[in-house]
């Protein structure tokens, strides 16, 4: 019986609005937070992600606020992350009710704060985040580290930073491809099988989600433990259901649906 | 009113365990604490935890709380979740080597990454949904579907000693005592407050149950 991989919808939060881009700028508005994080409980999702893409310190306030909300109601983990710089960050997440912190730009820009998180934390509880971009024309095939939402590019090879990263106390990498992202032609398939190769711990894939073959994809072609969508989800395309049955189909092990969980709020 | 005392031993989540006990329970009084004077008066204890397993024993350095825990252990209905459930076994091997509470037969210790799941080797930490196959009766598990799927986040498992002890197994590379009951004391590796409504199913049990086998 082997262990389920995991279906992930994430919530990009800014301003207490869930919203979703194309290849992270172009925004629209998905909807309420909580509102979503309700629904996909309800569905079955295996887990929830928040992502306070803003993440100035009004965006903060408001990023706790909806972890609480949702904490109250969602009893399936949740990943949050945006803008996390210090431990204290992290207490008050976790004491907001997430129960994994994601780190992006921080972990580039201070790489002895993984090692910090993971020892105060717990590597269970510390996601790094990878925002990768494929290296024009270069062979063998590289990607390179980019930060502050996709903006700024870090010189970083995405191999060796997946790897030092993993050895500072990571407990998983959330690994979004920018060329993909927001593009629903599916995910970077050769991107996520290095990534997962490279490394011991689970990985994410992220970024490019279109249909419900590109999710089973991440799984049997890119080796990922889980798999990460937005849109698909948010604006009503697919249920998470469709998508485990679908995933199922294609031979791979997810975590079923009990009956009286889709039944209703009782 | 029934008082629940959650062991506030400074490592993991806390607030999701209260919430999911207060949903579960209904009526009863929940609050975290790691006074010793709170831990003798509560009816019942949960030790929750996630993290490193050093710095959750190093609280019981502390005589008083040492003796309080000790004394639910014998006499109080005990519920341990992840770590909680660790370390109520002899010895884990994670932070160089820590002596557990020793009131569960075993020890505990780290996945060997040469293990495979479905064709290839394992990632640690086990994190996920895996099936929880219940080895015997017991009255937390009321309600709960065989093989149902839990989640588990979680780097060293619990090698039991006494297969009487063990009130479940899961599957990850091998197979470990995910669960453990013996007299007045129940753990889980697993996460029932984040495994949707079996997982509150199970903490609805705790606060019903009376501590008998």
């Amino acid at each position: 019986m082997p262990l389920a991989k995991r279906i992930i919808p994430c919530l990009d939060v800014d301003n207490g609005r869930v919203v979703k881009g194309v290849r992270f700028v172009d925004i629209r508005d998905a909807g309420d937070p909580v509102e979503a994080a309700r629904m996909y409980d309800r569905q079955g999702a295996d887990e929830l992600a928040f992502l306070d893409i803003t993440a100035s310190s009004s965006g903060r306030d408001t990023i706790l606020h909806i972890v609480e909300a949702v904490a109250k109601e969602v009893f399936i983990p949740l990943t949050v992350g945006g803008g996390v710089r210090k431990l204290s960050n992290i207490r008050s997440l976790l004491n907001a009710g997430a129960d994994k912190i994601s780190i992006n730009t921080s972990a580039v820009e201070h790489p002895e704060f993984i090692e910090e998180a993971a020892g105060k934390f717990g590597s269970q509880c510390i996601v790094v985040a990878v925002d990768a971009r494929r290296v024009p024309g270069a062979e063998p095939p590289a990607w390179e580290v980019y930060t502050h939402g996709g903006r700024k590019p870090r010189g970083l090879d995405a191999i060796q930073w997946v790897e030092r990263m993993c050895r500072s106390g990571a407990g998983e990498i959330l690994l979004t491809s920018m060329d993909r992202d927001g593009t629903k032609i599916g995910f970077d398939l050769e991107l996520t099988r290095t990534v997962s190769a490279a490394v011991p711990i689970p990985v994410i894939a992220s970024g490019g989600v279109g249909e419900l073959s590109h999710l089973a994809d991440g799984i049997e072609f890119g080796h990922a433990d889980a798999v990460l969508a937005a849109s698909i989800f948010h604006f009503g395309e697919y249920t998470i259901a469709q998508a485990k049955t679908y995933m199922a189909g294609r031979g791979i092990e997810v975590c079923e649906i009990i009956d009286s969980e889709v039944a209703g709020d009782s | 009113m029934s008082k629940v005392l959650i062991a506030d031993f400074g490592t993991g989540n806390l607030h999701s365990v209260i919430n999911a006990i207060e949903v579960a329970g209904g009526s009863c009084e929940v609050a975290a604490s790691r006074a010793a004077a709170r831990i003798r008066r509560a009816d019942r204890l949960v030790l929750p935890g996630q993290g490193a397993i050093g710095t959750w024993m190093a609280e019981f350095e502390d005589d008083e709380v040492r003796s309080a825990v000790d004394d639910a252990l014998r006499n109080k209905p005990v519920l341990g979740i992840c770590l909680g459930l660790q370390a109520l076994y002899q010895h884990s091997e994670e932070d160089g080597g820590v002596a557990g509470l020793g009131v569960l037969a075993g020890r505990v210790i780290r996945f060997d990454r040469r293990l495979t799941d479905a064709g290839r080797t394992i990632k640690v930490p086990h994190m996920g949904w895996s099936r929880v196959h219940q080895r015997r009766d017991h009255p937390l598990w009321k309600g709960v579907p065989q093989d149902a799927r839990f989640y588990f986040v979680h780097s060293y498992y619990a090698e039991a000693a006494e297969s009487a002890e063990v009130a479940a197994v899961a599957h990850y590379g091998l197979e470990f005592a995910c669960a453990a009951a013996r007299q007045n004391l129940f753990a889980v590796q697993f996460h029932p407050e984040k495994s949707r409504r079996q997982g509150l199913r199970l903490l609805a049990n705790f606060l019903n149950w009376d501590g008998s086998d």
